[in-house]
């Protein structure tokens, strides 16, 4: 379709105005569509409250995509497993997948309760999460890896809390509006989470790749331990996460460390859980700017960086 | 009383022409709703691994401004833009900088070929689309890595191959838009 004829101007003065106008207004909104660029890129949490208005409203729909999603789920599994040897063979598989995981879990917490008795018989309490809800939404459209949670700032989440499911880590809160909130999920190139394998003492990062899988990197070079197949759990360096919660499974070995896959896979979950921060103490020194302590504590070599732990967005 | 011999006879697709007059918030409302709409519908769906869906408002948008010049005004592409920044999960100013250079960009392109065909505007759409997916990826925020590039391939076939469906859809929502809905007393 040709575009009609009152966008040329001709010699009206009043529509070589308009056209100009037009022009202009395009033009303001341009640049200062940069101008907002380079803030939110410097500053990523800048319009946090506009993004935690809107991600309010969307989220009354999402939780309706959300139940028809996870309904679907368990729609869509019943028939394969008819297709396999009846529909609990779906049920009991998943079963036999978490106890797989929780069995390497056990192993886990078996090694961190030898080393805390060999440190001075120190107990933890069981954690509760701050909030149970649905993931109902993502940035599908765009090369960030974030979801939508339908629970906020009322249900008392605050940003850096860790998100779980039953399977594992999802993600960490990253912003929060009234009743809903930004999870950075693990697959996000942003997202850096410190792990070590669960039946020893192997430390490394594992950082999204932005293709589904993460990539686990050793902090002690040297030879490389890892096999296909190891679990890896969360170390709880950094104080986010608490340790021992699976994270994700080696699938290839690279020099540094690995490839590994998701244990939780957030499209798969139905509920989420929302837990405290495991050290908040630890998170606000961290976040502090650090200061040396005297002359000799910042002349001797420093013990590998903590990873900030930070996505920014 | 005698039969009417064509019962259409006072009507034309837009509804009867007698006491019927289009609804002016019909007419201005819809090109917008429904690119609010594209941006909002990706947030809904759960994408873990990779980015799944085409960036559905921009592509509306594209296909409102080539299959209806003049309907939005040359600076749309801010304000729309910038609500689809607050649900896309981009940094705010992504698209209000990429969709108003795209608004800009089409009104030069019509200004040298006022007479288009819809292969010329699936080319010129195609065309803005894997700008726009190249571009949205370097602006996300976070490190292009090859292998984010790779798995962002499908997104980027699928936004060029889903504007004719697009196109028909923005048809049929612009005979929506016209309908002559409201009753003059």
């Amino acid at each position: 379709m040709a575009p009609p004829s009152s966008r040329r101007s001709g010699f009206s003065k009043k529509a070589q105005f308009s056209v100009f106008t037009g022009y202009l207004l395009a033009g303001v909104g341009a640049l200062a569509g940069f101008g907002l660029l380079l803030l939110s890129l410097w500053q990523p949490s800048a319009f946090a409250p506009l993004r935690g208005v809107a991600g309010d409203v969307v989220a009354p729909a999402g939780e309706v995509t959300a139940a028809a999603r996870s309904g679907s789920d368990g729609f869509f599994d019943g028939i394969a497993g008819y297709f396999r040897a009846g529909s609990q063979n779906a049920a009991l598989r998943e079963e036999v997948e978490i106890a797989r995981i929780r069995l390497a879990e056990a192993e886990a917490i078996k090694a961190e309760n030898r080393r805390l008795m060999a440190l001075m018989a120190l107990r933890e309490g069981e954690t509760k999460p701050v909030a149970t809800a649905r993931l109902v939404g993502s940035t599908a459209a765009s090369g960030r890896r974030l979801a939508f949670l339908g629970v906020g700032r009322n249900d008392g989440v605050k940003p850096g809390m860790p998100v779980t499911s039953e399977r594992g880590v999802i993600g960490r809160v990253l912003e929060t509006g009234r009743n809903s909130a930004r999870v950075l999920l693990l697959t996000d190139s942003e997202s850096v989470l410190p792990v070590r394998r669960a039946k020893d003492d192997v430390v490394a990062f594992a950082e999204g790749r932005g293709n589904g899988l993460l990539r686990v990197r050793l902090v002690n070079l040297g030879i490389n331990p890892l096999k296909a197949g190891d679990l890896m759990v969360t170390s709880g360096a950094g104080g986010y996460y608490k340790p021992g919660v699976a994270v994700a499974v080696i699938k290839e070995i690279t020099p540094d460390g690995g490839i590994a896959q998701l244990v939780a896979e957030p499209s798969a979950t139905n509920f989420v859980a929302v837990e405290p921060i495991f050290e908040p103490a630890a998170v606000a020194a961290l976040r502090s700017p650090r200061e040396p302590l005297d002359e000799a504590a910042a002349t001797q070599p420093q013990s590998p960086p903590v990873p900030s732990d930070q996505g920014s967005e | 009383m005698m039969e009417r011999l064509n019962q259409r006879s006072r009507s034309d697709p837009y509804g009867s022409r007698i006491n019927r007059t289009q609804s002016p918030l019909r007419a201005g409302s819809v090109p917008y709703l429904s690119i609010m709409l594209g941006s909002l519908l990706p947030a809904l769906l759960i994408a873990d691994v990779m980015p799944l869906v085409p960036p559905l408002g921009f592509l509306v948008l594209l296909a409102w401004r080539l299959m209806r010049p003049g309907l939005l005004p040359l600076w749309a592409g801010a304000p729309l833009g910038a609500f689809d920044d607050l649900v896309s999960g981009q940094p705010f100013g992504s698209a209000v900088l990429l969709w108003s250079l795209a608004m800009i960009a089409i009104e030069l392109l019509e200004a040298r070929f006022p007479w288009r065909g819809f292969w010329q505007d699936w080319f010129t759409a195609a065309l803005a689309a894997l700008l726009y997916w190249l571009a949205a990826l370097l602006l996300s925020g976070a490190p292009v890595t090859p292998e984010l590039l790779v798995v962002a391939l499908p997104q980027a076939l699928l936004s060029v191959l889903i504007y004719p469906i697009l196109a028909r859809m923005v048809a049929s929502l612009d005979r929506f838009r016209l309908v002559r809905a409201r009753r003059i007393e």
